[in-house]
C-alpha cells in the first residue's frame, strides 16, 4: 500500500445527508409544535431534549463523527461533559440560594428574605440596616 | 460529472498524484495523518467554541432563573402576528435556513470528497446564499427590536418604569439576546468569509479526493455554528 494513499472512505453519502436533513427538519416542527402546549416545568426538558436530539444527528452524520476516528468525538463528548460540570455547580450554587432557616428552630425576629439584590420585585426588600419594622414592606 | 478544471497535480508529470501530493508538507509522514491532525486541531477549536457559547447560555440559564416572569413576557417580543397567533416566524424560518446551509455545506464536502469540482463549488455558493438569506432575516428581526426600544443593557428603553422600579429583567434578557445572537451572527459572517474563501480555492480546482482537507474543516466549523442555533432557537424563541 502506496504511504500517500488517501484511505478516508467517505461512507457518508448524499442520500445519507438528504435523510438527515428531513429528519432535523421534522425535529424543529416537533420543537414548535410542543413548545404550544403547556407541559410546566417539562417545557425546557422537552426542548433541551429535542435539541440535543438534532445536535447528535447534526455530529453523527453532517460531522461524520459516526465514520470517523473515535478521537474526535471525545474531545466533543469531554466539551459537553466540562459544560455539564459547569452547568451543574452553577445550578447547584443558585439552589442553594435560598432562606435558610434550620425546621427545629423557632423563626428569628426580624427574619427577613434574603435580598435579591438584581431584583427587589422578585423577593422582599433588602434588610435595612436599622433594626427593621416588624413585618417587612412586600412590593409583590 | 467530470473535471473541466486544470487539475493542479498535473504538473506532477509521470509520477502520479499519490507519489507526493503538492499539498503534502513534509513534516507529516502521509496525506492521511496531515488530515487526521488538522481536524483534531480543527475538533479542539470547536470544544473551545462550545465552551464558549457554553457559558452565555449558563448565564442565560441563571438569569431566566432569576427574572422567569420577566423572560417569559420579553421572550414574546421576539414572535411576531401569524393568522392572529404569536409565532416565532423569523426564529423558525432562520433554523430552516440554517438547517438546509447545513444539508448544502456536508453535500459540497461530499463533492470534494468524490472529484465533483464544479459541484463542489456550486454546493459552497448556495450555502453562502443562505448564510446571507439568515443574516438577512437577523437584520429584518434587529431592525423591529431597535425601533422598540429592546436593546441591550442601559439602552433598553421599551419599559423604562422597570428600570425605575428595580427589575432588570427585561434588559438582561435583551443584552443575552443580542449577545447570544449577534456572537452567533459574527461566527456566520466569519463562515462567510472562510466560504468565500474555499470557493474561490475550488473554482482553481485546489480540490480532490487525495486533498480537501479545507473543506473539511469549514464544513465543521459551520455545523457547530449550526448545532449552536439549534439550542438558542427554542431557549430563546420557545420558552413559556
Amino acid at each position: 500500500m502506496s504511504t500517500e494513499t488517501h484511505t478516508h472512505a467517505h461512507h457518508g453519502g448524499p442520500r445519507i445527508y438528504t435523510a438527515n436533513l428531513f429528519a432535523l427538519l421534522f425535529l424543529t416542527i416537533i420543537t414548535v409544535a410542543a413548545a404550544s402546549f403547556n407541559f410546566g416545568a417539562a417545557n425546557v426538558v422537552i426542548a433541551l431534549a429535542i435539541a440535543s436530539v438534532k445536535a447528535i444527528l447534526v455530529g453523527l452524520f453532517f460531522m461524520h463523527l459516526i465514520w470517523d476516528k473515535p478521537v474526535n468525538a471525545i474531545i466533543l463528548v469531554a466539551a459537553f461533559l466540562f459544560l455539564g460540570v459547569f452547568v451543574m455547580f452553577d445550578f447547584l450554587d443558585v439552589d442553594s440560594r435560598v432562606n435558610f432557616q434550620p425546621r427545629n428552630l423557632a423563626p428569628m425576629e426580624n427574619a427577613t428574605p434574603a435580598p435579591d439584590s438584581m431584583n427587589p420585585l422578585k423577593t422582599a426588600a433588602p434588610k435595612p440596616l436599622e433594626p427593621a419594622p416588624a413585618a417587612p414592606e412586600e412590593h409583590k | 460529472m467530470s473535471t473541466t478544471t486544470t487539475d493542479v497535480h498535473s504538473h506532477d508529470g509521470g509520477h502520479g498524484e499519490h507519489e507526493h501530493n503538492p499539498y503534502h508538507q513534509h513534516h507529516f509522514a502521509t496525506m492521511e495523518q496531515q488530515f487526521d491532525t488538522s481536524k483534531l486541531g480543527m475538533w479542539l477549536f470547536l470544544a473551545t467554541e462550545i465552551l464558549l457559547f457554553g457559558g452565555l447560555f449558563v448565564g442565560f440559564g441563571l438569569m431566566q432563573h432569576r427574572y422567569p416572569r420577566e423572560f417569559i413576557e420579553a421572550h414574546e417580543h421576539l414572535k411576531q402576528d401569524l393568522f392572529g397567533r404569536p409565532f416565532p416566524l423569523y426564529g423558525a424560518i432562520n433554523t430552516i435556513v440554517l438547517l438546509v446551509s447545513s444539508w448544502t455545506m456536508v453535500m459540497g464536502v461530499n463533492a470534494a470528497q468524490t472529484d465533483q469540482k464544479k459541484k463542489t463549488v456550486r454546493y459552497l455558493v448556495l450555502t453562502i446564499l443562505l448564510a446571507c438569506v439568515f443574516l438577512g432575516i437577523k437584520y429584518v428581526e434587529y431592525q423591529h427590536k431597535f425601533h422598540d426600544g429592546l436593546l441591550p443593557g442601559i439602552f433598553y428603553a421599551h419599559q423604562a418604569e422597570d428600570l425605575i422600579k428595580g427589575t432588570h429583567g427585561y434588559a438582561t434578557f435583551f443584552s443575552f439576546y443580542f449577545m447570544m445572537t449577534g456572537l452567533h451572527g459574527i461566527h456566520v459572517l466569519v463562515g462567510i468569509g472562510l466560504l468565500g474563501w474555499l470557493v474561490m480555492r475550488a473554482r482553481r480546482g485546489e480540490f480532490s479526493k487525495a486533498y480537501y482537507t479545507p473543506v473539511d474543516l469549514v464544513g465543521l466549523y459551520w455545523h457547530i455554528v449550526d448545532m449552536i442555533w439549534i439550542y438558542l432557537f427554542p431557549l430563546y424563541y420557545l420558552i413559556s
